[in-house]
Parts: C-alpha cells; sequence; structure tokens
C-alpha cells in the first residue's frame, strides 16, 4: 500500500498551506485524472489535499478591472453592453456546468463546445475548471509505469519517440517528451485569451493560460508553470466580441469519447471578405494548448477564402516535426491541421454570411 | 427428425433474467456471496521472452495481510496437458509479457496488490519477437485451424486460370491484432475442500472448464464443481480457460477450506485471455467479362504464439461463397512471443470476409457491374468445394431485399459522387455466411415435479439470452405454455452442455431438449406422474455431410467521409439475414445489432498496437483501446427473411450470435471507397 494522508480543509489559504508543506502533496478536485493515476501507480502522492469545500463553484459576470472591450486598449468601447463583460469561472465549476451556463453558451460558444467534446457526460459531472487546465497527458507510456517515460521520471528515456506516436505532438516536443496536452477547455480558453488566477503562499497571480502550461525542454515532469502549492481559483474570460463568433472542432478517432488527435479552437471576425480579426489555438499537437499567432498574422487582413485559411494553417506548421515511427508515426497530423483549420474558419465564415 | 410446432418459438419472450440483471440481482462469478474470501494479486512478466533466474519474495511476505505466495519453485504442481498457456507456475521460462510469474494471497486485494508489487523478479532476457511480419523467416503453414477445417484447400489450377481470365484483381488485405475484453472481465472464486474444489467462473462452458480444472489437479469430475450462473459477454475470451483461473484455482489449493476470489484488470484483459490475431490476405480474383468467376485464391499469412498454435480459419468462408472452377485457399502462420491468440467473435469468417468481400467489390468496379450483380452471378449451386447442395440458402434473397430497403437503386454506378455539407457520402455492400453448427455432447434431463417440466442441461448463458430461448424451445417440445417450464443451466450439477460458441448453442442443446422432450412424452404422455422423467443425449443429425449448413446474411453500409479532414462516420447500416428459423425476434435483433455494431468497431476502430519493443499491446485499456461510442452507432437496422429448414434440426434454426459481424466491415470500407473514389486495404480505416 502506499499510505498518504487526506486533508479536507476549509479554505484556499489552508488547502495552500497544506500542499506547501509537503513536497509529495497533491490537490484533489473532481479526482477523474488523479484517482485513475492513483491507481495505476502512476502517481503516489504522500498527501491528498481535497479542495471539495475550498474553490468557487460560481460562474459570475466579471467587473475584470479592464474597460471591458477586450482589446486591452483602454477605450472602454461598448462597456454599456451587458453582452461584453467577461465571465469569472471558479475553479470548483464542474465542466457540464460551465457548458451549460447560458452566458457561456452565447459569449463563448467555443469553450461550450470544447467542454461538451471532452470526455463523457459523466466525467464532466465529476471534473472541474481547475482540474481539467492541470490534467495530464494520456500518453500510453507515461500511464504504464512498465514503459519508461521522462515525464514521469527525468531518469528514464522516452518510450514515445520511436514508439506509437499517433496521439503524440508535432510542435513544441522536445527530444525528451512530445506527449500532447489532452485538454479541450483549454486549448478554447487559449484562443479567448482566458487568464487563471492563482493563490500561493505569496499571494495571488494572475497568468494567460496561453502562459500556464510549458514546453517540455529539458525537464518533461512538469506540465506547468505553477510552483508547488500553488492553487488555480478561477479562470477569467475577458469580454470579447469575437469570441461570439467562435467554434471549436474537434477530430477523432471516433465520433465521442477520445481525445483529440486535432483540434481547433477559432474565432473570426470578417468584414467585407476579409478576415478583420481572429483567435486560433490548437489541440493534440503539442505539449500544451497551440496558440497558432502565426496563422493568425498570416490571417489579418487577408481574403476570408479556403486559400487562406490553408495558407495560414501550413504558416503555423512552417516548424512541424512529426515523428515517423514503425507504429504509424504522426505525420498524418499536418494535413489534418489544414483540413480541420479550414473547415472550422470556413464554417465560422458562413455563419457571418447568413 | 421431426421440425416442432413453433407456437412460443419464433415470439419475443421476454429475457427470463432480464429482471434480474437491470434491479443488479443477477450475480457474476466474482459477486458470489462466500465467507472470508483471500484475495489474489498476481506477478507479471516484464519482458516478452527469457527465464526467471531469481525471485526475491522476502518484502512481500514482510508485508502484514499477506497470507502466501506461489512462485514456480513451490507452486503446486499441475499435470501437463499439452497446452503450455496453463503450465502455469510450473517453470521458470517466459514465453509472453504479462505471463504470470508469481503471485500473491491475502487478506485484502489492496494488500496483495501491494505486496505483487515487492517480489523482486530477476530475468535472464532472450531475444524476443513481437512485431507481426508476413516475411518473417519463421513463417510457416498452419498444421491446423481452429475450425477444425483443412489448412489448405485446392481446386483445379488457379494460378494460371487468374494469369487466363478477362479481368483479374489482386489485392492484399490486412487486419490487426483485436481484444475482445467482454464488460465482465474473466473473474474466478475458488475454493478447495480436501481434493474437492468448487468455483465460480465466467465461463462460456461449465463443463469445459471442470474437464480442464479436474485434468490439471488430477482430480475426477466428481470433484470439480464449476457454476456460471450469468456471465458478462464472452465473445469466445471465456470459451477455454486461461492462465489466470489456473492461477486462481492453483493459489486456493495451498489454502484449503478458505475462498479465493479474483478478477482480471482491465490491462489482464489485454495480456493473459487471448485475441484475434493480425492478418496478411493475398486475395486474386479472376473473372469472364461478363463477371463469372474463373478462379478465386485467397493466400492467408496470420499471426500466431510460438508457445501455441492457433489458426485463424480466415479463408474457410472463402470456400464456400462463391462459385469459380478454379479456387485456393490456404493458411501460413508467423509466430510471436505473445500469449496465445484464440476464438474471437467469428473467428476466421469476421477478417476473411474483409478480404473476400473487399476484392468482390473491387471485381466490381474493373467489370463495371453492380456489385450486387457480381454476387448473384457467382451464386452457386452446390457447395463450391465439397459440391453437396445446400439445406438452403437464401444469400440472394438477402442482397435482393436489403437493396429494395436501402434504396440501392438510386446509388450512383460511379465513386465519388455525392458530396452534402463537406461529407462525401457513398454505399457498399457485402455478404455474410456463418455454418450452422451443432455440437455432440450435451445431455438434457426433463423432470415433471409440482405441476411444471424442470429442463436441465449445463448451458450457458452469455447474454444471448439461452436461458430464454430454451424455455421456449421446451415449452413447444412439451407442447406446454413457458409458464410451466423451469429452465436451469450453467452449472455443473446439471447434465452437461456444451460451450456457448460458434454461434452453436441453441442448435446443441435445444436439439438435445427436443429430443428428450420426445423421450418424456413417448414414456409419459402429456399427463405425467409426479417425479416422471426423461432424458437424452444430443441426437447426431442425419444430414450431416450431405447437405451444406449455414446463415447467410447482406450487410448494407452508407459512409460519410469529410472532406477536410478524412474522418468517417456510418450514417446507416443495414443487415439481412436467412438464418433459419428466428426463435425470438427481441433477442435475436440484439444479436444481430450486436454483431454489426462490433463489425462498424472493426472497420473504424479497432487495433491493439503492439509495441515491439516491449511486447506488449500499449493502448491496453478501453480509453486507448478503442470500440464505437454510442455517437459513431446511428441508424442501425437488422432484419430477416423467413427461411424454412427442416434439415439442420429439430427448431428449423441456424446460430445467429457471429454472422452480424462478417462483412460488416468490409460493406464499410466498400462505402467508403464509393465515397470517396479511395480505396483502403487496412483496417482499421480510421
Amino acid at each position: 500500500m502506499r499510505p498518504f494522508t487526506y486533508a479536507r480543509p476549509d479554505d484556499a489559504e489552508a488547502a495552500v498551506a497544506t500542499v506547501g508543506a509537503d513536497p509529495g502533496a497533491v490537490f484533489l478536485a473532481g479526482g477523474t485524472n488523479l484517482l485513475d493515476h492513483l491507481k495505476l501507480g502512476v502517481a503516489t502522492p504522500s498527501s491528498v489535499v481535497d479542495l471539495g469545500r475550498v474553490t468557487s463553484t460560481a460562474i459570475t459576470e466579471l467587473d475584470d478591472g479592464g474597460d471591458g472591450d477586450g482589446d486591452g486598449d483602454g477605450d472602454g468601447a461598448a462597456r454599456s453592453s451587458t453582452t461584453r463583460s467577461g465571465l469569472r469561472i471558479g475553479a470548483g465549476a464542474l465542466n457540464s456546468d460551465v457548458a451549460a451556463h447560458p452566458l457561456v453558451r452565447r459569449r463563448y460558444p467555443a469553450l461550450a463546445q470544447a467542454l461538451l467534446a471532452g470526455a463523457s457526460g459523466q466525467l464532466r459531472n465529476m471534473a472541474t475548471t481547475g482540474g481539467n487546465l492541470l490534467q495530464r497527458t494520456r500518453c500510453v507510456y507515461f500511464a504504464d509505469t512498465t514503459t519508461p517515460c521522462t515525464k514521469r521520471d527525468l531518469t528514464q528515456p522516452c518510450s514515445a519517440r520511436e514508439g506509437w506516436t499517433r496521439y503524440h505532438a508535432i510542435l513544441g516536443a522536445s527530444e525528451h517528451c512530445l506527449a500532447t496536452h489532452p485538454s479541450d477547455m483549454a486549448v478554447a480558453l487559449v484562443a479567448l485569451d482566458a487568464t487563471v488566477q492563482v493563490l500561493g503562499a505569496d499571494g495571488t497571480r494572475t497568468l494567460p493560460v496561453a502562459e500556464l502550461h510549458r514546453l517540455p525542454g529539458d525537464d518533461p515532469t512538469h506540465d506547468t508553470v505553477l510552483r508547488h502549492g500553488e492553487l488555480i481559483t478561477a479562470v477569467d474570460l475577458p469580454a470579447s466580441p469575437i469570441a461570439a463568433r467562435s467554434a471549436y472542432r474537434k477530430v477523432r478517432d471516433r465520433a465521442s469519447y477520445a481525445f483529440a488527435l486535432v483540434s481547433v479552437a477559432a474565432a473570426l471576425g470578417v468584414r467585407e471578405g476579409t478576415v478583420a480579426d481572429v483567435r486560433i489555438a490548437l489541440g493534440g499537437v503539442a505539449p500544451k494548448p497551440w496558440r497558432a499567432t502565426r496563422a493568425e498574422d498570416a490571417l489579418r487582413g487577408a481574403p476570408a477564402t479556403d486559400e487562406s485559411y490553408r495558407a495560414a494553417a501550413r504558416a503555423e506548421l512552417a516548424d512541424a516535426d512529426p515523428v515517423e515511427s514503425p507504429l504509424g508515426g504522426n505525420r498524418f497530423k499536418l494535413d489534418l491541421v489544414v483540413g480541420a483549420l479550414t473547415d472550422t474558419l470556413r464554417r465560422l465564415t458562413e455563419e457571418q454570411h447568413s | 427428425m421431426t421440425v416442432l410446432d413453433a407456437r412460443v418459438m419464433g415470439t419475443s419472450v421476454r429475457r427470463v433474467e432480464g429482471p434480474d440483471k437491470v434491479t443488479g440481482t443477477a450475480r457474476y462469478a466474482a459477486d458470489q456471496p462466500v465467507d472470508a474470501p483471500l484475495h489474489l494479486h498476481p506477478v507479471q512478466a516484464t519482458v516478452a521472452r527469457g527465464r526467471i533466474t531469481g525471485l526475491d519474495t522476502g518484502a512481500a511476505r514482510a508485508v502484514p495481510g499477506v497470507v502466501g505466495i506461489l512462485t514456480p519453485d513451490d507452486a503446486p504442481r499441475l499435470a501437463d496437458l499439452g497446452d503450455p498457456e496453463l503450465r502455469v507456475l510450473q517453470h521458470h521460462e517466459i514465453h509472453h509479457r504479462g505471463q504470470y510469474v508469481a503471485a500473491v494471497l491475502a487478506e485484502t486485494p489492496e494488500v496483495a496488490r501491494e505486496a505483487a508489487g515487492l517480489v523482486v523478479v530477476t530475468v535472464a532476457e532472450e531475444p524476443q519477437v513481437t512485431a507481426f511480419d508476413e516475411h518473417s523467416p519463421a513463417r510457416h503453414p498452419a498444421a491446423t485451424l481452429a475450425n477444425y477445417a483443412p489448412p489448405t484447400s485446392g481446386i483445379v489450377d488457379p494460378d494460371a486460370a487468374l494469369d487466363a481470365a478477362a479481368v483479374t484483381v489482386r489485392a492484399t488485405y490486412t487486419t490487426p491484432v483485436q481484444h475482445h475484453s467482454p464488460m465482465e472481465p474473466h473473474a474466478t472464486v475458488a475454493a478447495w475442500d480436501g481434493d474437492h474444489v468448487v468455483l465460480y467462473e465466467s465461463s462460456q462452458g461449465v463443463a469445459g472448464a471442470r474437464d480442464t480444472v479436474a485434468a490439471l489437479f488430477g482430480l475426477g469430475e466428481d470433484d470439480v464443481e464449476v457454476a456460471s450462473p450469468h456471465v458478462g459477454g464472452g465473445f469466445g475470451a471465456k470459451g477455454s480457460l486461461h492462465a489466470g483461473t489456473v492461477l486462481t484455482v492453483l493459489a486456493a489449493r495451498t489454502v484449503p477450506g478458505r475462498a479465493v476470489k479474483r478478477a482480471l484488470s482491465r490491462r489482464e484483459m489485454f495480456e493473459t485471455v487471448g485475441h484475434r490475431p493480425a492478418t496478411v490476405q493475398h486475395l486474386a480474383l479472376g473473372a469472364t467479362a461478363d463477371g463469372r468467376l474463373e478462379a478465386i485464391t485467397h493466400d492467408v499469412v496470420a499471426s500466431t504464439a510460438r508457445i501455441e498454435e492457433f489458426g485463424e480459419p480466415t479463408a474457410t468462408g472463402t470456400r464456400a461463397m462463391y462459385a469459380a472452377p478454379h479456387r485456393r485457399t490456404s493458411h501460413d502462420l508467423v509466430p510471436l512471443d505473445v500469449d496465445p491468440p484464440t476464438y474471437m467473435r467469428a473467428p476466421g469468417e469476421a477478417p476473411g470476409s474483409f478480404g473476400l468481400e473487399c476484392a468482390m467489390d473491387e471485381l466490381a468496379v474493373a467489370l463495371g457491374l453492380d456489385p450486387i450483380e457480381l454476387r448473384v452471378r457467382n451464386e452457386p449451386e452446390v457447395h463450391p468445394e465439397s459440391g453437396v447442395p445446400f439445406s438452403t440458402r437464401n444469400l440472394v434473397a438477402c442482397l435482393r431485399r436489403g437493396a429494395e430497403r436501402f434504396g440501392w437503386s438510386a446509388r450512383p454506378p460511379q465513386p465519388r459522387a455525392s458530396l452534402v455539407d463537406g461529407w462525401w457520402h457513398g454505399t457498399g455492400v457485402a455478404a455474410a455466411t456463418f455454418p450452422a453448427i451443432r455440437f455432440p455432447g450435451s445431455t438434457a434431463v426433463i423432470r415433471f415435479r409440482h405441476g411444471r417440466y424442470e429442463v436441465e442441461i449445463g448451458a450457458t448463458d452469455i447474454g444471448q439470452g439461452a436461458r430464454t430461448v430454451l424455455t421456449q424451445i421446451a415449452a413447444d417440445a412439451l407442447g406446454v405454455p413457458t409458464d410451466r417450464i423451469e429452465v436451469a443451466i450453467g452449472d455443473t450439477a446439471l447434465p452437461r452442455g456444451t460451450v456457448a460458441g460458434g454461434s452453436s448453442g441453441t442448435a446443441s442443446w435445444g436439439s438435445t431438449i427436443s429430443e428428450a422432450a420426445d423421450r418424456f412424452r413417448d414414456k409419459w404422455g402429456d399427463d405425467p406422474e409426479e417425479g416422471a422423467e426423461a432424458d437424452a443425449a444430443t441426437p447426431d443429425n442425419p444430414w450431416a455431410g450431405e447437405l451444406s449448413m449455414a446463415a447467410y446474411g447482406a450487410q448494407f453500409a452508407e459512409v460519410a467521409v469529410h472532406a477536410d479532414t478524412g474522418e468517417i462516420r456510418v450514417p446507416r447500416l443495414l443487415g439481412v439475414y436467412a438464418a433459419g428459423r428466428i426463435l425470438n425476434p427481441t433477442l435475436a435483433r440484439s444479436q444481430f445489432l450486436g454483431g454489426m455494431v462490433w463489425g462498424l468497431s472493426m472497420a473504424l476502430h479497432e487495433r491493439s498496437v503492439v509495441d515491439p519493443r516491449f511486447g506488449h499491446v500499449v493502448n491496453h485499456d478501453l480509453a486507448g483501446y478503442h470500440i464505437a461510442a454510442h455517437a459513431d452507432v446511428r441508424e442501425m437496422t437488422a432484419e430477416w427473411i423467413d427461411e424454412d429448414d427442416p434439415y439442420v434440426n429439430p427448431m428449423g434454426s441456424k446460430g445467429i450470435g457471429e454472422i452480424g459481424i462478417v462483412g460488416t466491415a468490409a460493406a464499410i470500407a466498400n462505402a467508403a471507397y464509393h465515397a470517396t473514389g479511395v480505396r483502403r486495404r487496412e483496417l482499421p480505416l480510421m
């Protein structure tokens, strides 16, 4: 048996202090990933700190202190419209509740779609917003303690690189790890410029979701930039008119209940046949939710056509490094990114015409 | 042989144990209450081939709650039955990754697992081969096939006929390793009392389980009791005993008087209970310009285990399908350092129909002929290899009915003709067959007590509805309503019953019950006295060998392929079957649809990824090994044509447990070609 202590503190500060005091401690939220890892021997914490009484489950309109139009220029444009204020999602809010929330569905459809594209109804009823962000890769070698894995143990080699890489990264990987981050929700949040509120021993800080996860480099054991003991308390979605015209497209090996081979979260503004503004993030292709800034740059001001969308996808993939493996490799993802991004942007374009 | 009058047969009698199952009171093997059971956790090999040179159990023994540890050095000895898979802890050789090399018995599952993790196994590793390569130097002709058919067959000179044919299609099709993984994993509860052992076992056949345990431990058959009252799916994985059961019974032997309880983990379901081997199928079809087949060759290479040969009978279905004067089938095997393959739903027909029925589609394209018409033109008058007549064969009727139901006449002949909302749509067809099998060796007893007829036979209900259908058969055979019938199955305390496998159960057990009922009525009439009793063994079928007996079917699929991403969806599946008398429409539809869903899974999803460096299936759980999710299963229809076959058995029924999977993947692959103009010859398609 692997004995561990279990604590169920009453407030976030106590939770942070408890985990911070023990290098082997972990937070427990919905448990949909951690409990699997406890059973598999992938996680062997010395203490488990249950967040059941700690994190907020509320979804509230945000008085975000910004000017409300999401462009950060401080002009306060459109402040008068209630549809232009942001949202705060408590870290304890369940994936199903967030997906069903009317304001999420109306203002951030990509987020609602991403949540519904993930897991199963049963899992979404347990999984929390904070936990979803911090779930770990589903790389089969990571999840099997009989196969070496650098993400589990820095002293071990990576088994995936010459193994089964169908679900693995083509962008941002290192020689030590090419596992992908599995969250759908995080991909949408990155496209929607969301931030996380983080509570640590030294107080709170705010971090863009796009900067929460890190690339593996020489140390794949850390998925995020969070310091030990830091707790995500909320996710903030900025007011953003373009977010209302967003979508999430997930390509996977079956119609439901599978992780993404490639996914796309995108928001698009088209004016007179030209891309006025665009947000794109990709899932299933990198160790972190991948903000496709090259594709965005290529698209701003470009004609809103399939040709532009394909060219933008190819621009994003300029540095892609697919793996050739005896078990199949993942070169197919190059075409899949192009196809999925084109399909997503085309549909968003058509919606704006109709 | 008389055919029974159908009064209850053919009606949708509700599943006898349905209320127990939906209320959670039906007890499966691991649910059986036993007093203070011990729990077992295995130590498994983490290399695919080698020799154990040391086992340090010191740390494991020190864990509080550990009751015993079994290793090859001290485990009780078993008789050698010539089946290496069953020689559990009898030697120090490692034949496959995941092989049981030791086991811990403890008061709780947690303690057993903890201690098992502390056993240190030292292994001298040996070179292993787990990657399937048809060009392996170890490739050899199969000595036997799993269905006992000859491994090769040939008529005249197919190669010359192929060369001379007006139109020839040559293509190679591949199918991957697949695993059954039924919802209920294999589970065993075993308790010894002296030289007597009682088992609750998740098994497709209690008699076979008893025979194997008795032989392994040198016991008489009366000293082994096996009960399998409810089984949560078997699909071939539970047709014979595997190492996990042997390990549990072996461990229980060391703690007489205490029960040992063990259910396999999901990962073990991918390691120790068998699988469908990988196949490479070389097909060649030669035809005249008007679409008459001149030659068919189906040459197969399949994987097997080095320690135990299993010949997947991939091409034997091809021997029965289409007329052609020149023909050949062959089966070669490549041995690997893996656990032995085993029977998996429609062994042979499931992968083999993918090759043959896709090749027929390719031939239809090459000929510019409708694929249904091609099949009709090559419908044989008699069995194409043995020359014996068919008892009934209604493949053409299934194709015609299906074509009508599916709207086949509106199908554009050319591929890549329909793009709807970003999806290419196409339709495809494939034919299916599965033999109508009756196994000898069951016995049924009928006894009249308290105004009811007790019908006893050691059959097994693995979810297919045996308890219900046997009740219907007994009612009609005895000429009474079902509420006067009490069927008892699933226990070696009952007269012997054969395995629930090969789509043979209803035919085998039903024929036996029908025979016993005849004897009962001959002896006691229709107003029997209390305690009146008769029994019978499975009667021989006088037509066996005289007639070719099989079910046939036609599978239709509509497929949509996304133009940008290549995602494949199957919006419509239709299966039309000719399988004799359908004894219970509700249960039969469920069987057919279950097979079709599995065929859909096989077409789009299922693949056990063996990593040849480690030698095991790396997607070894139901998150990694994909089966069709609800969202993949769209409009599905199974129906059948009325078929009156007085030759197969007294019920006039043919087995229906497996034919639903046969041809389904081919129909989907053919539809995917029709949708896109791109031919994929490897499964899974996605």
